[in-house]
């Protein structure tokens, strides 16, 4: 899972610098993701996985780091899973 | 009264790559039926009037202070006389309330590929958000 959403970032999140030089819990927002673009990677994300985000994890910090996003799509999957 | 104020800026690029990318699921998920109706519709969407409204929504979301933004809780659309109207309901309305008889203000502006926004937020409370 991490590598595709390495690829989403990577295609979607408008870097400054390559993702491949970043770990997985870097600041994705730091490293020059406008809040627009993570928009473009939530949506990307969406078609990745097949989920979507509910409104309660629209928020700044899901959308941090590789490892964040992460974790979100997993809470996502249980949650529809359930 | 207090003043608090959010401001955001948007590279209208971004925007019109969005839609080429994503389209009609972008607009839907991002911006009410108002906001796409009164800047070009589904058939011709506009990336430079749809960019400031998407940064009038971040623009309130950082006055508000608020943890989450749904985009549709916040719809940006044009009075008769084509000042911007900023609404704010659902969650973000409630927070708002807490802040004490909230008003809101919101300025665009779109030029040279960029569109920026301004939102002020005048209210009672003195204390935090949350």
């Amino acid at each position: 899972m991490t590598e595709e959403i390495r690829a989403v970032v990577r295609d979607h999140a408008r870097l400054a610098v390559d993702i491949d030089t970043l770990p997985d819990d870097a600041d994705l927002y730091r490293a020059g993701m406008t809040s627009h673009a993570s928009v473009n990677v939530m949506l990307a994300l969406e078609n990745a996985f097949d989920v979507e985000f509910p409104d309660h994890l629209l928020k700044r910090s899901v959308f941090e780091s590789v490892a964040s996003i992460r974790a979100a799509i997993e809470q996502v999957q249980a949650e529809a899973a359930a | 009264v207090s003043v608090r104020v959010g401001i955001d800026l948007v590279d209208v690029d971004q925007v019109a790559s969005a839609i080429a990318v994503h389209g009609d699921r972008y607009l839907r998920r991002v911006f009410t039926d108002g906001e796409i109706s009164d800047c070009g519709g589904y058939a011709e969407p506009r990336p430079d009037r749809l960019a400031a409204r998407f940064a009038a929504k971040e623009a309130a979301f950082k006055a508000l202070g608020a943890e989450t933004l749904p985009f549709h809780e916040i719809e940006v659309v044009s009075a008769p006389d084509g000042a911007p109207l900023l609404t704010l309901r659902g969650g973000l309305a409630r927070h708002a309330e807490r802040l004490g008889d909230p008003r809101v203000s919101v300025s665009l502006a779109h030029e040279a590929g960029l569109a920026a926004a301004i939102v002020a937020i005048t209210h009672t409370s003195q204390g935090g958000t949350r």
